[in-house]
């Protein structure tokens, strides 16, 4: 039977367990930390030599760590990238702006167990030679910000942060800074604006790749909690030992926020691939089955933006037999193993890991008006595509969702959509179109059904008052 | 410095050094372009793909990005679909079958069918780069931002003051589709905002490219713009309703690509399609933006910069830009006078001359403006040199700023400083008059009377002969009063605080019986010196090039728009 794998979660909602440092400490904390400071520096076999701060670098990449932000980049090959001879000073910024609709797992870190974040970004910032470094956390967030205010001054009194850490003669320092309540500012160069002081507009890239021009144009690394909080795990168990976990270029764990119409909706905290979305769904350790008497529709799997799912989808997949060669094989989507690749080899991705799953009830049109109802509301407008047409999206869904559809409703969504995706300055533009693609594309039947049934109301004089179109425009200010 | 300058040998001509160049492929034509080539700011960066397209002559289209202003990227236009060399594992390119190498077309990594589009003002180019500016694909990218941008504009044109210059037109004619699949209601957002003294905003037509924004706040160095509310609902704002008032501001309403900002002198006033457009500099101070002067039927209706990257960039300010409208005031000189009754020309300048011719030697001063053209200044040194007259100017100076404001309000101090004219020399006019040994004093375009020689003085004269543009204390005491016409009204030069030359033409007629100065000036100096031969301007300015040393070499003909450097 498929289980959890605790590693992140290990002591969040255990009983008794508190967000201060003494509990921290009773828990083994911070003794990552002394351990990387104590990294010895290594011979390669090239006659190259590593110090200390390499190892730990090089053992992220090695470790296969994957962001758990919502690109699943690899993290060590991440922090490669910065700018180290620029003479300009190296940034480190936790994104704690979770705002992806459905997902809910960095806040459990934060709330319950903001220490093991914080030793995460130590080490990180040590190891990345970051003196200054900041968790930038969402503004909904009140009590997730203090109480990291409280951890931060917590581990500063210990001598964890500060001058000279540890007497390791390195000096770290950490901020809180809230945002101010916008979905964009989770965009890594959106963020850095918002931080800066701005508006948060995603900068153009290229030229403004943060690890090369970030924060004040200084290279900057953007990690997640989740992953920076994996580093601290990575340093503990050592890259090798890591990377036993999970499933190859899959590995560790991830936290799944699971949501929609599941018996036991929560957070989960899984090998990466070793538990299917069926398994996620139904088993009893985790979503524990739909309600009675429903049956699956669709599964949004990877946070709001990603694309849907649909119930009895089957899929090709890579994979490697026992030859070693590589052959396509066909997996339901209840089969589909929740990791990075299988997702994406589905068309769809494992984002921000947070699984929405929806039955029989649910109209398609309805939830997609919703979706992009948010979308249209986050857009933060700065290019084109996405700030005109994801408010024509969610016009057009709201309108086909209040009786006022047409039959070509379906086919002018798909087109609105598709000139969006791709032409953005950030991903936004897919997170706004996407839900429309895949949801259009794999429940036109039902969308085109909607606009034909309203046609024929109008026709009949049985529609609704006429003013849908003109009135209520979604978030109207 | 008031003695002419010794002409610096004409510079060798230096091979620049050779330009590293990058080979690419821009519409299935194949050229080599710079690797790198200016920025906003005129640093070398790498070359972007809009910067090679035009290298070869294709321009894309563009909303947001501006030359002299940071690049935004934000209105999408000038995605251009493209290609770059295949690369192999070993990291070399892969060959065509005809040894070529293989392009490798950009495409969504999520949908490897779909045609990846790039910006191209952003968008450094690579080597063996394919740039494909007008493939389906760049079309139908160009038709979904089109439509975008009109989806929640308004569609008024015809009662629109943008209407004639307005990007958001062209482009739709050039690069939109007609119909409109958007059955939605519209956004509607402010009219007619009050964002300043000189500038009305209309959000509605606002595509929100931030050029003003940018312009606001990295050039004119004001934060006094920027963006309120979010997505589709964005909208232009000042911090304070009102508070856009830096002396730059009518810039923004130059860069806004459509009818959003306008200047409240011009809006509504006229189609800017009957307006004809005359090359010429401003006057109000020693800058001298290069202008462009837009009239209709003889009458001045607005100022626009004139981009010249020697003096004035694409900008100007909103005080010079404004001050036009004294040259149609009705108080105009218009008439000849002599002994206070109207007179003509041929009669007043025949009176004119006899008296110069007549007068003792040493007995007669001019004072010059510094406002006048080189070439009038020219020809008063001639015939203060002729009559031994004691020679000044009228400085003018005032408040400066960092961007283009000079201290100087002359625009010509320099080309007096170099034709012999000096405002020190002021006082010695004054007190030659009140000695009783200056008898005969001629003024143009000053009134003495505020610096320095009063009416009482003026008094003392035999001789006061005037040439003005409006009337003043001076001009009211003069025995032989010469109307005279404004740079709009006529042709010269005039030389900056730099030793920049630039040429202006003739926009409108002057009033009446001015007349252009050089053009009677030319008759005193022939019938008082004998010298003739430059009865046309460009013959006036190729003799005065040969005449005074810094000028030396220069051609009328071939002093382009943007004009040149001259030592001072």
């Amino acid at each position: 039977m498929p289980e959890q794998f605790k590693l992140i979660l290990k002591h969040v909602d255990a009983p008794g367990y508190t967000p201060d440092i003494a509990c921290y400490m009773r828990h083994g904390g911070y003794e990552a930390l002394k351990l990387a400071l104590a990294t010895a520096p290594r011979d390669l076999p090239d006659g190259k030599k590593l110090t200390p701060k390499e190892v730990v670098r090089e053992d992220v990449k090695a470790s296969g760590l994957r962001g758990r932000g919502g690109a699943g980049f690899s993290a060590g090959l991440k922090w490669s990238f910065v700018d180290r001879r620029s003479g300009k000073p190296i940034y480190l910024i936790c994104n704690a702006d979770e705002s992806e609709p459905g997902t809910f797992k960095d806040r459990q870190v934060i709330h319950k167990d903001p220490h093991q974040l914080i030793e995460g970004m130590i080490i990180s910032c040590w190891a990345n030679d970051v003196k200054l470094a900041y968790i930038y956390i969402r503004g909904e967030m009140p009590k997730g910000a203090r109480l990291l205010e409280q951890a931060l001054a917590e581990a500063r009194e210990k001598g964890f942060l500060g001058k000279n850490i540890l007497g390791s003669g390195n000096d770290i320092e950490i901020h809180v800074h809230r945002g101010a309540g916008a979905y964009i500012c989770g965009e890594e160069t959106g963020l850095i604006e918002s931080l800066e002081g701005k508006r948060a507009y995603p900068r153009i890239k290229p030229p403004y790749f943060p690890a090369v021009l970030g924060l004040y144009m200084c290279p900057t690394i953007v990690n997640n909690v989740e992953t920076l909080c994996h580093v601290k795990h990575i340093v503990t168990m050592g890259a090798a030992n890591y990377a036993k976990l999970g499933t190859p270029n899959n590995t560790g764990t991830r936290i799944v926020s699971l949501s929609g119409d599941v018996q036991r909706p929560g957070y989960y905290e899984i090998e990466v691939g070793k538990v299917t979305i069926g398994e996620l769904i139904n088993d009893p350790n985790f979503g524990g089955g739909l309600r009675s008497g429903r049956s699956l529709k669709a599964v949004i799997p990877g946070g709001s933006s990603s694309k849907v799912l649909k119930a009895g989808e089957v899929f090709k997949l890579n994979r490697k037999g026992a030859d070693g060669q590589m052959t396509k094989v066909d997996v339901p989507l209840l089969d589909l193993p929740y990791d990075f690749d299988s997702l994406q080899q589905a068309g769809t991705m494992s984002g921000s890991s947070a699984i929405i799953v929806l039955d029989d009830s649910r109209s398609m049109v309805d939830t997609l008006a919703n979706l992009s109802e948010f979308y249209a509301h986050e857009s933060c407008g700065q290019c084109t595509p996405c700030r005109e047409g994801a408010l024509w999206l969610a016009k057009g869904l709201h309108r086909l969702s209040h009786g006022e559809g047409r039959k070509e409703d379906a086919a002018y969504l798909s087109h609105i959509a598709q000139n969006i995706q791709g032409r953005t300055i950030c991903a936004f533009g897919e997170a706004a179109a996407w839900p429309v693609l895949s949801f259009v594309k794999k429940f036109k039947d039902e969308f085109e059904a909607k606009g034909a049934a309203d046609e024929e109301a109008r026709a009949k004089g049985t529609g609704p008052a006429h003013g849908t179109r003109t009135a209520a425009s979604p978030n109207k200010h | 410095m008031s003695a002419p300058a010794i002409p610096s040998p004409a510079p060798v001509p230096v091979a620049p050094p050779p330009v590293e160049t990058m080979t690419v492929k821009v519409n299935g034509k194949t050229l080599q372009v710079p690797k790198t080539m200016p920025d906003w700011q005129g640093k070398p960066q790498a070359t972007t793909m809009l910067q090679a397209a035009r290298c070869a002559g294709v321009d894309i289209p563009h909303y947001c990005y501006h030359d002299k202003l940071p690049v935004a990227g934000n209105c999408r236009m000038c995605l251009v679909e493209f290609g770059t060399p295949m690369m192999g594992p070993d990291r070399k390119p892969v060959l065509d079958e005809d040894g070529s190498p293989k392009i490798a077309k950009s495409v969504l990594p999520y949908e490897p069918g779909t045609p990846r589009g790039a910006i191209a003002c952003a968008t450094p180019i690579s080597p063996g780069m394919e740039i494909y500016a007008d493939s389906p694909a760049t079309k139908q990218m160009r038709e979904a931002v089109l439509e975008s941008l009109l989806i929640n504009h308004p569609l008024d044109c015809p009662i629109c003051d943008q209407a004639g210059e307005c990007k958001l037109q062209e482009y739709s004619v050039e690069h939109g589709q007609a119909g409109s699949r958007f059955v939605e209601a519209k956004v509607h957002k402010p009219k007619a905002v009050d964002l300043g003294p000189r500038i009305v905003l209309d959000d509605e037509r606002c595509i929100l490219c931030t050029r003003c924004i940018r312009f606001t706040k990295d050039i004119a160095g004001d934060d006094a713009l920027g963006i309120v509310n979010r997505g589709s609902y964005n909208t232009i704002a000042a911090w304070k309703e009102g508070a856009f008032d830096n002396n730059y501001t009518l810039n923004t309403v130059d860069l806004c690509p459509v009818g959003a900002l306008t200047s409240k002198d011009f809006r509504f006033k006229m189609r800017v399609w009957f307006l004809k457009e005359t090359k010429s500099v401003c006057t109000s101070c020693g800058t001298g933006c290069s202008i462009t002067i837009g009239s209709r039927e003889g009458v001045i209706q607005r100022y626009e910069p004139r981009e010249n990257d020697g003096v004035n960039g694409p900008w100007m300010c909103d005080s010079g830009r404004l001050n036009y409208k004294w040259v149609a005031r009705e108080d105009r000189l218009k008439d000849v006078m002599v002994g206070g009754r109207r007179s003509t020309w041929a009669a007043a300048l025949k009176e004119v001359s006899a008296k110069l011719a007549s007068a003792p030697k040493g007995s007669t001063a001019v004072v010059a403006s510094a406002r006048q053209t080189t070439e009038e200044l020219f020809l008063l040194k001639k015939l203060a040199d002729k009559l031994g007259a004691q020679t000044a100017s009228v400085a003018r100076t005032g408040e400066a700023d960092k961007l283009l404001v000079a201290a100087d309000k002359n625009p010509n101090t320099n080309g007096a400083i170099l034709n012999g004219f000096a405002a020190a020399d002021l006082p010695k006019v004054g007190a030659g008059i009140a000695a009783g040994s200056i008898k005969t004093l001629i003024v143009f375009g000053e009134d003495v009377t505020k610096h320095g020689i009063g009416s009482d003085l003026l008094a003392k004269l035999e001789t006061l002969v005037v040439s003005d543009i409006l009337p003043n204390a001076t001009t009211a005491a003069a025995t032989h009063l010469l109307p005279g016409a404004a740079h709009a009204e006529k042709r010269g030069t005039f030389v900056n605080v730099k030793g920049r030359l630039q040429k202006f033409t003739k926009a409108v007629e002057a009033p009446g019986d001015a007349r252009a100065e050089w053009e009677f000036l030319h008759d005193i100096v022939l019938d008082v010196t004998g010298q003739d031969g430059f009865v046309s301007i460009e013959g006036l300015f190729n003799q005065m090039a040969k005449e005074v040393p810094a000028f030396a070499g220069l051609e009328w003909a071939k002093v382009g728009d943007t004009g040149v450097n001259v030592p001072l």
